[in-house]
């Protein structure tokens, strides 16, 4: 690690003030910063945690709308949101290991957008709408690529707001040794349709898979995808497994995401 | 009713109480007043020419003490190899200079090219980053085909070409073994590839050195498996420093799994550099660092045809492998693919005729040497893996084709060099069918396949070599060193033991299972005898512990120490009860005077070697302490027989293992729960070659599987429940606890049945495959199943 100075504001405010600074950046729960500033890959001159904001953490619903402060780690929503959004709750339930979901937090987690990552899948399949410190953006907006997002340097991530969507599901295939997704599929029937959302496959990040959405959009079964294969155009190759793997599991797992949905 | 009690007894592990209460003192606890902190600058080209190392600036950075470069090493030695093979042509094997810090070309990513000594770690580090660099990058010799082939790049400048030598054994047997395979009724043909392994130890390895202006002695702590085996080599090779001049300690150490026999560079730069600097010297590998710098395992590629007459017995074996010996050759990298290898290939089969061939080869990756089984797992999984496939081939019960070739009357003479003492692989294969229920395979099966899995059971033997080793024997073969080991018994005033031994546990449990042996001895309770390692200055001159080797030889010579303490004892005894010494007897910790009441406890005749008023001055000397070394007859050779069933998902790939049952007869057994321990460890490590772990270089000599988020350690939840048992015990008939060993046979054992489970479970699905190399993991499945 490079040295840097530390502070643990207890207001949004007062982060907000704290990141407008030269090379300052936010610190969420450090799963993915911590170690990076360890091997040296980054050096902010400041670290502003946002673990001493209160505003930002919890998990409440109302009105058909789940709502997770941004500061909220994966353990508490795995918790928290099992009786309202058991598939979100589920898949917080399995990032990493205890020690990763007690710490990791949903914003970390969407800010770093990694292409292998579980919660990016939920935000676009649910449609969900990720809320900051200035505005509201919807998940199709959000995710722009490879570690790449819509967020302004700076900005915060205060909330997620999921629609709970009628029935959902979402399987993840571990790459054997992160154990992250080597492909995840999140798929979410709600008033408007079903939305897909792929994450692990693509070189360009989390994704939805239009022609399986419009299959199930009019029947809601697995048999809805026969004959239906993703392409494996763009998606990742590495020592894990082939585009064509991927491509493959991409089919598998959506047909048992829909069974796992009910 | 199970012992509680000496041999036999399951034990806890005395030695946990520290460990698990965070109390044990592993060489980074260890810091010594003023100590300086290291960091080497590594190479990230993988092939390069050093034109320039510029320290200007970085020795001008703040807390920097100094920086070493190659030059700084002029005049000290490289790094030794243990092992010096000779090839089919007589002729000695290619054996280029190791340098401690890189001198001329950087050789592989990792290769160390400065070091900066500095009052911090954080200032060692800043100034390693500001060391400009002029390295000119060559194109690397990574593939090891490639690297043979004519005008591939030259890992060393001064050899004609990549190879290290062109083994053949039994070299008189070439011709034989030719002409029976073009004879043969059938002929199985695999070819393979036996992945290279990071070992990964729990703890990365550590070095601190220290010199002693006062007296000249240097001091070096280190991460060692054998303390005494790095305090020759390092300091008859390579520091020239005399062994009185040098101590080694290897307090506790968390893992080795072979990774830590060897004598690595950053422990003599430690050395080297207290005493440049006068100040001492500390060095802590980052998980990283281990990546790219600990010595790592197998990386074979074979091809082995098994031939068959036309009642399927086996008439011949011929191999050709390559093995990876990496950059420079390790301490022990030649002997691996060699004699710990083609000795092996006879496993528990009466096979007439064998060839092995092995061409080792330099490439510009990390050195490859010894990791848990080294040699032996290869050997077993060829082995295991074409007697599988013959039997697919021919028609055949796999289990039965094995069955009709076991080797049954010992001793064997097998036709590569070794006689194996003791064993009964009929039996053991009995007992394995049982407790593994193979009868009821068909119904799982069923079972398996209404949940739309495919179900597989996979069944090898093993035979493994151990107990390291006869050294007239290795000595014959190129070992440059003794592979005996030794005892010190000393029996304090007040009957208490301390036991000085050269074997080194990380892992294994000597603190707890020697104090058993000698309490059986003596009738004495455990917690009476203590067991000392791990540094040179303490413990007698042994050779520390890899080679399942730590009973029976180092065991060995401390039953025979005991066996000298009893004697003279026992002559304290005649004289205290004014007896002959024939009529002792030593039971229950008390000396009696056969056909009388008499007796003296263990402890007075103890204080009396002490206090010698009353004892025979004139006959014996006083004190009671005895030291013996052991040098065994022959090899152990433990064996056994595993069976693995899995579940393949075919939409995935993905193989889970569903049922793991082991059998070995390590011949007698001490503390049966560490044994299971042990067995438990080497499975799930054979489970994580089989199925998870690889590491792997790109065409450029990148290491792309260099942490863990790409190189997949078994977990937990990646291995099943197993079932163990080791009541097929046919004791060694040449030590004198009858002991085999078991601390490999788990990682020798695994592999083969997980992977033979999984071709069985594809087969039954309808998909033709007949090899998928490991680690068989999901892609590879779906690749092979998608043809
Ligand atoms: C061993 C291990 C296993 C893992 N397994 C998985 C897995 O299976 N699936 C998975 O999805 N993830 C996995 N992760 C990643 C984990 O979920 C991380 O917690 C997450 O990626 C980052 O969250 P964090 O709160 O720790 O963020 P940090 O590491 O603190 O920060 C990450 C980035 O987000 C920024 N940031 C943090 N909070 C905010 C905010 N509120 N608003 C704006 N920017 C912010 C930071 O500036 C930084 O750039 C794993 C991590 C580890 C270490």
């Amino acid at each position: 690690m490079y040295s840097f100075d530390f502070v643990r504001p207890a207001t949004l405010d007062e982060a907000v003030a704290a990141l407008a600074g030269e090379e300052a950046q936010a610190l969420g729960g450090g799963q993915t910063l911590i170690p990076t500033l360890k091997q040296r890959l980054a050096s902010p001159a400041t670290l502003v945690s946002l673990g001493g904001i209160a505003a930002l953490k919890g998990v409440s619903s109302s009105g058909g709308t789940l709502t997770v402060g941004g500061g909220t780690t994966h353990g508490t929503v795995a918790a928290e949101a099992a009786s309202v959004y058991p598939a979100l709750a589920k898949l917080a339930g399995n990032i990493g290991d205890p020690a990763v979901r007690n710490r990791g937090t949903i914003g970390g987690s969407l800010a770093n957008n990694d292409p292998s990552a579980c919660y990016p899948s939920a935000v676009l399949a649910s449609n969900a709408t990720v809320v900051t410190n200035t505005r509201e953006i919807a998940a199709d907006d959000y995710f722009q690529g490879l570690f790449t997002t819509a967020l302004e340097p700076g900005e915060i991530i205060t909330a997620v707001k999921f629609p709970v969507p009628q029935k959902a599901a979402y399987i993840k295939f571990e790459q054997p040794a992160s154990r992250f997704a080597l492909v995840g599929v999140f798929v979410a029937k709600g008033a408007d349709g079903v939305r897909v959302a792929v994450t692990g496959a693509s070189e360009g990040g989390v994704f939805r898979w239009s022609e399986a959405e419009a299959a199930l959009s009019s029947n809601f079964s697995a048999g809805a995808l026969d004959g239906l294969s993703a392409s494996a155009d763009g998606l990742i190759n590495d020592l894990h497994g082939s585009a064509a793997y991927r491509a493959h599991l991409i089919g598998v797992l959506t047909k048992r995401a829909v069974a796992a949905a009910g | 009713m199970p012992k509680d009690h000496g041999i036999g007894a399951s034990q806890k592990r005395r030695e946990d109480v520290r460990f698990l209460t965070g109390a044990g003192q592993y060489t980074d606890d260890i810091n010594v007043h003023g100590q300086a902190y290291v960091c080497f600058l590594r190479s990230d080209v993988a092939h390069g020419r050093i034109n320039k190392v510029d320290t200007a600036e970085a020795e001008a950075m703040p807390g920097v003490v100094r920086i070493f470069t190659g030059a700084d090493f002029e005049g000290v030695g490289g790094l030794p190899c243990g092992w010096q093979v000779t090839d089919r042509f007589g002729q000695p094997m290619k054996e280029p200079a190791h340098p401690v810090l890189a001198r001329g070309k950087v050789r592989h990513v990792g290769d160390p090219i400065a070091a900066v000594v500095a009052d911090s770690l954080e200032e060692a580090r800043n100034a390693a980053e500001a060391i400009v660099l002029d390295i000119e990058e060559l194109p690397a010799a990574v593939n090891m085909k490639a690297a043979l082939e004519a005008g591939a790049p030259r890992v060393h400048d001064d050899l004609s070409d990549n190879l290290c030598y062109d083994w053949g054994f039994v070299e008189d047997n070439r011709d034989a073994v030719d002409a029976a395979i073009k004879a043969a009724a059938h002929v199985t043909t695999l070819e393979l590839v036996n992945q290279r392994l990071v070992a990964n130890p729990m703890e990365p390895r550590v070095a601190v050195g220290d010199f002693n202006r006062a007296t000249g002695d240097s001091t070096l702590y280190t991460t060692s498996q054998n303390p005494h085996v790095i305090r020759l080599l390092m300091g008859a090779f390579v520091l020239g420093i005399p062994e009185h001049k040098l101590r080694v300690v290897a307090p506790d150490v968390g893992g080795g799994f072979g990774s830590k026999i060897f004598h690595y560079a950053e422990e003599a730069f430690c050395t080297f550099a207290a005493k440049a600097i006068n100040r001492p010297v500390k060095w802590t590998s980052s998980r990283a660092e281990a990546f790219l710098s600990d010595a790592q395992g197998r990386d074979h590629v074979t091809k082995i045809e098994l031939a068959l007459d036309k009642d399927n017995n086996f008439t011949a074996i011929r191999t050709s492998t390559l093995a990876n010996m990496g950059a420079y050759l390790s301490t022990f990298a030649s002997s691996v693919p060699t004699w710990l290898h083609g000795t092996l290939m006879a496993g528990n089969y009466k096979t007439p005729l064998i060839y092995v061939n092995v061409k080792a080869v330099f490439t510009n990756t990390v050195p490859v040497d010894a990791y848990r089984g080294a040699g032996r797992p290869e050997a077993t999984f060829q082995l295991e893996r074409v007697i599988d496939k013959a039997a697919r081939e021919l028609g055949v019960d796999p289990i039965a084709l094995r069955r009709q070739n076991f080797i049954t009357q010992f001793p064997y003479a097998t036709p590569v060099a070794v006689e194996y003492d003791t064993g009964n692989y009929v039996a053991t294969m009995d007992r394995l069918e049982e407790i593994a229920d193979l009868s009821g395979f068909a119904a799982r099966r069923k079972a398996s396949e209404a949940k739309g899995m495919l179900r597989g059971l996979g069944v090898n033997c093993y035979i493994e070599a151990c107990g390291i080793a006869p050294s007239n024997l290795v000595g014959q073969l190129g070992a440059r060193a003794g592979l005996y080991d030794a005892a010190t018994v000393r029996v304090n005033a007040t009957g208490s033991i301390s036991v000085m031994v050269g074997a080194h546990s990380h892992g294994q449990g000597h603190e707890t299972v020697f104090p058993q042996v000698i309490a059986e001895m003596l009738g004495i309770d455990e917690s009476m005898v203590e067991i000392v390692h791990g540094d040179s200055s303490k413990i007698p001159f042994g050779m520390g512990t890899y080679g399942s080797r730590s009973l029976a030889v180092c065991g060995s010579a401390m039953v025979r120490a005991t066996e000298k303490i009893i004697n003279k004892s026992k002559k304290i005894a005649a004289h205290m009860m004014e007896a002959a010494e024939a009529d002792i007897e030593l039971k229950d910790g008390k000396f009696s005077v056969a056909g009388t009441d008499k007796s003296v406890a263990w402890g007075d005749v103890t204080l009396a070697a002490y206090v010698p008023h009353n004892y025979p001055l004139e006959d014996i000397e006083p004190g009671l302490e005895e030291t013996a070394f052991y040098d065994p007859s022959n090899f152990t050779y433990p064996s056994g027989a595993y069976a693995c069933e899995v579940e393949v998902d075919p939409g995935t790939g993905k193989v889970t293992i569903e049922k793991f049952a082991a059998v070995d007869d390590f011949g007698n057994v001490v503390n049966p729960m560490i044994v299971e321990g042990q067995v438990h460890g080497g499975i799930g490590q054979g489970i994580g070659q089989a199925l998870l772990e690889n590491c792997v270089y790109d065409e450029n000599g990148q290491l792309l599987s260099a942490s863990f988020m790409d190189y997949a350690m078994p977990r937990a939840s990646d291995v099943p429940f197993y079932q163990v048992d080791h009541s097929c015990a046919t004791p060694c008939t040449h030590n004198p606890l009858g002991v085999k060993g078991c601390g490999e046979a788990g990682a020798i054992g695994s592999p083969p049945s997980v992977v033979n489970a999984v071709i069985d479970a594809l087969q039954s699905g309808g998909h033709n495959v007949t090899h998928i190399d490991m680690p068989v993991s999901p892609h590879r499945v779906w690749q092979a199943m998608n043809g």
